[in-house]
């Protein structure tokens, strides 16, 4: 039995991708405590960036919602909207977007629309919100989504984010600045693009987990790298900044809320 | 520019079947001007908003709305705005039409707007299937590359409504903190509501704060606390822990409903539901 949970692997393994001064593109949930964790261990330049506007921001405690007031506060600058998705994002100058999703497929298209016909869903999703030009325009994209065969699927129901597409290519023959997602960390490991198909095969390992674990929570045959990697466990200062993040966020969202009238 | 109650306001700029924009990036969101339009029943408006939130879910779910465009239709950080998928899964109460974009195609189009241009342009939804789904969404070819861009038609409100920190007293507006798409829709818009925080004699010294001069203004509202369950940088917090407890206020339709009127419908004004909800806690 670990002393670690597979949520709180999934958010270190994410952390440890990230590097010191990389601009990261940052949405809400398992992401932003991904960044977080990065910025308060291995990487203290990162510079988060929150759709909202918030450029730079440290928060004390991870928001809710994209656009909390700790964004703001704590943010080196904050710019409009449409200056954060034309002039940054489309500009060119992130590094990593982070994305996560209810449906991926083989080749890391991704699906936060709808299950079922677009015109007459089973459920309706909340939408693309910033993913298809963040899946667009960041240099590189990471996948952050818990696997099952509900949500790793061979045929998405909508496609919201092109990954590589149809793979072999097909993204590189877009408008797409990007390069698509690099990586696709789940709760059993990592999966990652072949360099000629493009379709993502399993190329790292929880501890603890296996290949037919990995094979089982997938929709599709999914393939295997040559060599599969095994990762080492949360460190003990990866562990208690992450325990010590979701304490101080628990708190604060909770306080109660003081309102004028 | 005119000062009015929030009653003469909705009253006078918000029609039957008004294309509205209520904006506000989980900042600064008008949730008072969202309840008195509830309040004085209108229907069949055309809400806009990048992020519907929980003022679209209580407007949408109290049937004012016959068509939404929007790029992000979820409760942020908490899940999905269950009256909002009431309506597209189920047309409870009533059908809504559905105009979706991205949030890089929403701020194209109210940039569009503002500048009285026909469409916005960006390199978007490259290799999605929202193109398909919504045909209001089309390319363009640029005229020195030949590149194909993507082209989303200007958004041009009859009315956008805003909350803002500070007016002072000829009827200018500032808002600082995160600011979304609001200057943008503001502009785009036929005519401009803002409730604000406080009038004040003259704003505290601040180069950049987002200034709308008064000759673009149509009417400024007195309404403090008018952005809870959202927050005024400067003046109250998001109250998180609402936005969770939205959840299972509005999934059920005869929860949501008993909440809507004891709070909303059963207030006459924004400080009467803000007693409300004091009340209740």
């Amino acid at each position: 039995m670990s002393d670690w949970t597979r949520d709180e692997m999934m958010t270190v393994a994410a952390a440890r991708m990230l590097w010191d001064g990389c601009v990261c593109f940052v949405g809400i949930g398992l992401p932003s405590a991904a960044c977080n964790l990065a910025r308060l261990t291995h990487a203290p330049g990162i510079v988060l960036i929150y759709e909202s506007g918030t450029i730079g921001t440290r928060p004390e405690v991870l928001p809710l919602s994209i656009g909390d007031g700790e964004l703001a506060r704590t943010a080196s600058c904050v710019v409009p909207l449409p200056e954060i998705f034309s002039y940054y994002l489309q500009g060119g100058r992130v590094d990593v977007g982070f994305l996560g999703a209810a449906q991926i497929d083989r080749f890391g298209n991704l699906n936060s629309t709808v299950i079922g016909a677009y015109d007459a869903p089973t459920t309706r999703l909340p939408g693309a919100g910033g993913a298809p030009e963040i899946a667009a325009h960041a240099r590189q994209t990471f996948v952050v989504l818990k696997a099952s065969p509900r949500s790793f699927v061979p045929r998405l129901d909508f496609r919201t984010s092109a990954g590589y597409l149809d793979g072999q290519g097909a993204r590189r023959r877009t408008t797409a600045r990007g390069g698509g997602p690099t990586a696709v960390i789940t709760d059993f490991g990592i999966l990652t693009p072949a360099s000629d198909s493009e379709e993502l095969e399993l190329s790292a390992l929880f501890p603890g987990a296996t290949a037919e674990e990995a094979r089982s929570a997938v929709g599709w045959p999914l393939r295997v790298a040559a060599r599969i990697e095994t990762l080492p466990p949360p460190g003990a200062t990866e562990i208690t900044t992450l325990r010590a993040l979701h304490a101080r966020t628990q708190e604060a969202h909770s306080r109660a809320v003081h309102v004028p009238a | 520019m005119e000062f009015l109650t929030l009653q003469e306001a909705v009253g006078k700029y918000v029609p039957d079947g008004a294309c509205a924009a209520l904006e506000g990036f989980t900042h600064l969101i008008p949730f008072a001007a969202g309840h008195e339009i509830i309040r004085q029943g209108r229907r069949d408006l055309h809400l806009v908003r990048m992020t519907p939130d929980l003022v679209y879910d209580q407007m949408i779910g109290m049937g004012c709305a016959s068509r939404l465009t929007f790029s992000w239709g979820g409760n942020p950080g908490v899940g999905s705005l269950h009256r909002l998928r009431d309506a597209v899964e189920r047309s409870f109460p009533g059908p809504l039409e559905i105009d979706e974009h991205t949030h890089a195609g929403m701020a194209a189009a109210y940039c569009a707007g503002a500048a009285r241009l026909p469409f916005g342009m960006l390199r978007g939804y490259i290799g999605t299937d929202l193109p398909a789904a919504n045909p209001r969404i089309r390319s363009v070819e640029c005229p020195y590359t030949a590149e194909r861009l993507t082209a989303v038609p200007a958004v041009n409100p009859d009315v956008t409504i805003l909350h803002a920190q500070r007016a002072d007293t000829h009827g200018n507006v500032a808002l600082e903190g995160i600011i979304g798409a609001q200057r943008e829709a503001a502009l785009a818009a036929r005519s401009l509501v803002v409730t604000v925080e406080e009038i004040v004699e003259a704003f505290p010294p601040a180069m950049n704060s987002v200034v709308l001069p008064h000759w673009v203004v149509s009417a400024v509202v007195l309404c403090p606390g008018g952005a809870y369950p959202a927050y005024a940088q400067g003046y109250y917090e998001r109250d998180n822990d609402f936005y969770l407890r939205w959840d299972s206020i509005s999934r059920d339709r005869a929860t949501f409903r008993a909440w809507m009127d004891r709070h909303v419908l059963g207030s006459r004004c924004h400080s009467e539901f803000l007693a409300s909800l004091q009340d209740a806690a």
